[in-house]
């Protein structure tokens, strides 16, 4: 054991030495990284939002809202294809995610075409597919209609999709720096914004879905506060924007639709300088849009936004240039923001935000601070106590140590793992724990030497012996770093990647470096005592 | 300096009834604290919102509160954080689900734009809604059965299944006693306390694994030694380098709680606690039981691995 041939001589220099190469840019400051030729690394240690400041977002799509979107555009092709075959029902009720309704005669020629309507309602997502989405249960004349598992599915996974492109492009927009957003599990989106603080206008960006359509206003009643149910057929009651309490009655057909736009601007109309926003239809909104104005001369069309009327400005001519403005007293901030979210498009569910984490950059440079701070008065302790008790091999042993945290955060680096607060925290805890291996193998070197043994018999037999029990000790905390870091996320994930690097560093220390610095010392000086301790 | 353990031949054996009564006694009194107080959940397990801010002057807590309490937000609770000037806000968690919870942090900052006259910076905001709180809890129970589990194969493995056994006996009354600890002191109980817990598995299992590798080796070599001196022998032998370890992680963690500011405190308390206790339990719970179960004393006809060659 204290034998070393050149070759592993080498290779322990050579790892040391790699790890402190990739360790070195965290010394530097970014500028005078810049200058440094391009061979040296400079990459430094990858710092956590709790340690930069920033903010965590979990958002989920409303999967709930999808189906019941998908059953509510069911009910209307239902009913059209009921009254077609002349099926008289009774009690047609549609909930949130299946329609019932009684029939006394239901023809299976007619299932078969409810079974199909599904294929035709549901194209766009199963394409490949010929097969029915939907099981239709005939119970004694009580029919249900319900949507396949698999369909949902695979409509939920499509929005998910769809949602993250669009979270995506919001974000893009707002020009923040390095936002990653990421999906996780079946319906949900994580996005870290670092050096964002205060994520108030990005959650109000994404608390709207941002549907945007063109209704006409219907002039046939208007909206009467005592009586609110008093609403035609075939039109809707929608909340104006600008004035509180007051609604619209528009017709529910949709003229133009955000999907439409191909552009929207923000800008300030020249003549009364109020800002708004532009934008532009593609060839089939343009043409739609002017045929619709070009019929409605004289009569208010309502620009409304999820659910909300913005403006309903009367159409004075035809416009078929396929651009047009919307203004609606919002201020320049709320012009470019509803810019950005027409451009980036509508989302297919609303987002709910399910946690929020965000750290100002003081808390975190303060934290980087006291970390700093508790590791070199914690290291220095333990570097003072392990010379007072081991004399010389304590020495050694420091040694180990200074280079076992240089090749922390070498690896740290080079993984470019995330660092967080925790993950000080394992640093701080390895600082302490690492001299465990060495204190193993003096504690059974000392015992060779009370038995008798020679100075080197008793070296040697001491690394032999602490092997399996060195193994045995540092594999349970590194089952208890592994499960932490894969049940785990965030800054606990971060401790769990340095309690393992430091388990990983400290044995490989005590066993490659600390045990050629004490074979040269033990076969060069061939000291009479061991220097372990003034008892022995 | 005088520093030698090395020699020492303490009767922890002979101890070890009062050592059990004493275990029995803190876990009987961590359960009477648990069902009695329970544990103070931070809004990672219980959801709602938490904000910590800086005054640039020191403000009155009193007229905070009041403040917030007139949102009828539910229980508000304001207290300093470390220092006079930095203040924590922790609202409960609203009732309507996930979508409403984000209402509170704007009315909660309205409030305070609105009423402290000094200038304020948010340090920390913390939005937990029911859906995530509750997959914490469970995520956080599973991590530590998964790992108590883990431990017990690991220890069968190399060892036998009595040492399985007793490793793991040590490691639950850990985890019990930090548990406890948590319960009595009213400490706030969130996701890093987990990571923790799971530290201190690690550790009082690798202290455990320490003692128990020396009363393996012991036991091939001195078959007919009563079991008792065995392991008496076998804790004194590795007594000096249980001390000195816990030493030195104790020194790194106490500079950590001392200087590694307010965010981090009860992390390191629940370490420092784990450390104390993990070192204890391997002697005394650990340790002793081994004298109640038939270990093994013919170990040549193993195949388990040999240290002593």
């Amino acid at each position: 054991m204290l034998y070393f041939s050149k070759t592993k001589v080498l290779l322990i220099f050579l790892a040391i030495f790699f790890a402190s190469f990739f360790a070195l840019p965290n010394v530097f400051n970014q500028n005078q990284l810049s200058s440094f030729p391009s061979f040296i690394p400079s990459q430094k240690v990858n710092l956590g939002l709790d340690l930069q400041g920033g903010s965590h977002l979990l958002l989920e799509v409303d999967t709930e809202e999808i189906i019941k979107e998908r059953t509510e555009t069911l009910s209307f092709d239902l009913r059209k294809l009921l009254k077609t075959n002349d099926v008289s029902t009774a009690n047609l009720r549609v909930l949130d995610d299946s329609i019932s309704f009684s029939a006394n005669q239901l023809p299976e020629t007619v299932i078969k075409e409810i079974e199909d309507l599904s294929i035709s309602n549901t194209q766009n997502i199963l394409q490949t597919s010929n097969k029915s989405n939907l099981v239709v249960e005939n119970n004694n004349g009580l029919i249900s209609i319900n949507f396949t598992d698999e369909f949902i599915k695979q409509a939920v996974s499509n929005a998910v999709s769809q949602s993250l492109e669009i979270v995506r492009r919001r974000i893009d927009e707002l020009g923040t720096k390095e936002p990653s957003i990421q999906r996780q599990g079946a319906s949900r989106i994580i996005i870290q914004l670092p050096g964002l603080d205060d994520p108030e206008r990005i959650k109000s960006l994404l608390g709207q879905t941002a549907k945007l359509t063109f209704q006409l206003v219907d002039q046939t009643t208007s909206y009467d506060p005592n009586n609110p149910k008093k609403v035609p057929i075939g039109s809707e009651a929608l909340e104006s924007d600008e004035i509180e309490g007051y609604k619209y009655i528009v017709k529910k057909r949709i003229m133009v639709g955000g999907e439409n736009l191909v552009d929207a601007q923000p800008g300030f109309d020249p003549q009364t300088n109020e800002p708004i926003v532009s934008f532009r239809f593609d060839r089939i909104g343009a043409k739609k849009f002017g045929k619709v104005t070009q019929d409605n001369v004289g009569k208010p069309f309502a620009i409304v936004l999820d659910d909300k009327v913005i403006s309903a400005p009367v159409i004075r001519e035809p416009i078929l240039g396929g651009s047009g403005q919307i203004s609606g007293g919002f201020d320049a901030e709320q012009a470019n923001d509803l810019a950005i979210l027409l451009r980036a498009g509508a989302l297919p569910a609303p987002l709910i935000i399910l946690e929020e984490r965000s750290v100002g950059p003081d808390l975190g440079a303060d934290s980087i601070a006291a970390g700093k701070y508790a590791a070199i008065i914690g290291f220095v302790a333990v570097i003072i106590f392990m010379i007072v008790i081991y004399r010389f091999f304590g020495l050694f042993a420091d040694i180990a140590l200074i280079i076992n945290l240089i090749m922390v955060l070498g690896i740290l680096s080079l993984l470019q793992a995330t660092l967080t607060l925790p993950g000080i925290a394992g640093i701080i805890l390895t600082i302490g724990m690492a001299v465990d291996a060495n204190v193993l193998i003096f504690e059974r070197v000392k015992e060779e030497i009370r038995n008798g043994s020679s100075m080197i018999n008793s070296v040697e037999n001491g690394y032999k012996r602490a092997l399996s029990t060195i193994l045995d000790a540092n594999i349970t905390t590194l089952i208890a770093a592994l499960i932490l870091f894969f049940m785990a996320s965030g800054p606990v994930r971060g401790f769990s990647i340095t309690l393992a690097i430091g388990i990983f560093t400290s044995v490989f220390t005590a066993f490659t470096f600390t045990r050629f610095l004490i074979s040269l010392y033990v076969r060069r000086l061939k000291p009479s005592n061991v220097g372990l301790s003034n008892e022995v | 300096m005088k520093f030698n353990l090395s020699n020492a031949a303490i009767p922890f054996m002979s101890a070890r009834i009062g050592g059990f009564i004493f275990s029995a006694i803190l876990i009987i009194l961590s359960f009477g604290s648990f069902f009695y107080s329970g544990l103070n959940f931070g809004i990672d397990f219980k959801g709602g919102t938490l904000i910590e801010i800086e005054t640039a002057d020191e403000v009155n807590l009193a007229d905070i509160r009041s403040n917030l309490n007139s949102l009828s937000l539910g229980d508000v609770q304001v207290q300093e954080f470390g220092s006079t000037k930095n203040i924590l806000i922790r609202v409960e968690q609203q009732a309507g689900g996930d979508g409403v919870q984000q209402n509170v942090v704007e009315l909660v900052k309205a409030s305070l734009d609105k009423n402290i006259t000094t200038s304020i910076s948010y340090r920390r905001t913390e939005v937990v809604g029911p859906k995530v709180s509750g997959e914490l809890i469970q995520s956080g129970i599973i991590a530590i059965a998964v790992a108590v589990i883990a431990m017990l194969i690991y220890i069968w493995f190399r060892f036998e299944w009595q040492f399985s056994l007793g490793a793991v006996i040590a490691l639950v009354h850990d985890v019990i006693l930090t548990i406890g600890v948590f319960c009595f002191t009213q400490l706030e109980f969130n996701l890093p306390i987990i990571a923790a817990i799971l530290t201190i598995v690690g550790y009082s299992m690798n202290d455990t694994v320490v003692v128990y590798d020396r009363v393996r080796e012991n036991l091939r070599k001195h078959r007919s030694k009563p079991i008792i001196e065995l392991l008496d022998q076998s804790i004194n032998q590795t007594l000096s380098r249980t001390v000195i370890t816990s030493v030195t992680t104790l020194l790194a963690l106490v500079s950590l709680y001392i200087f590694g500011g307010s965010v981090i405190k009860g992390f390191t308390f629940a370490m420092i606690w784990g450390v104390v206790v993990g070192t204890y339990s391997s002697i005394f719970v650990a340790s002793p039981f081994l004298k109640y179960v038939d270990v093994k004393r013919d170990w040549n006809t193993t195949s388990a691995v040999d240290s002593t060659k």
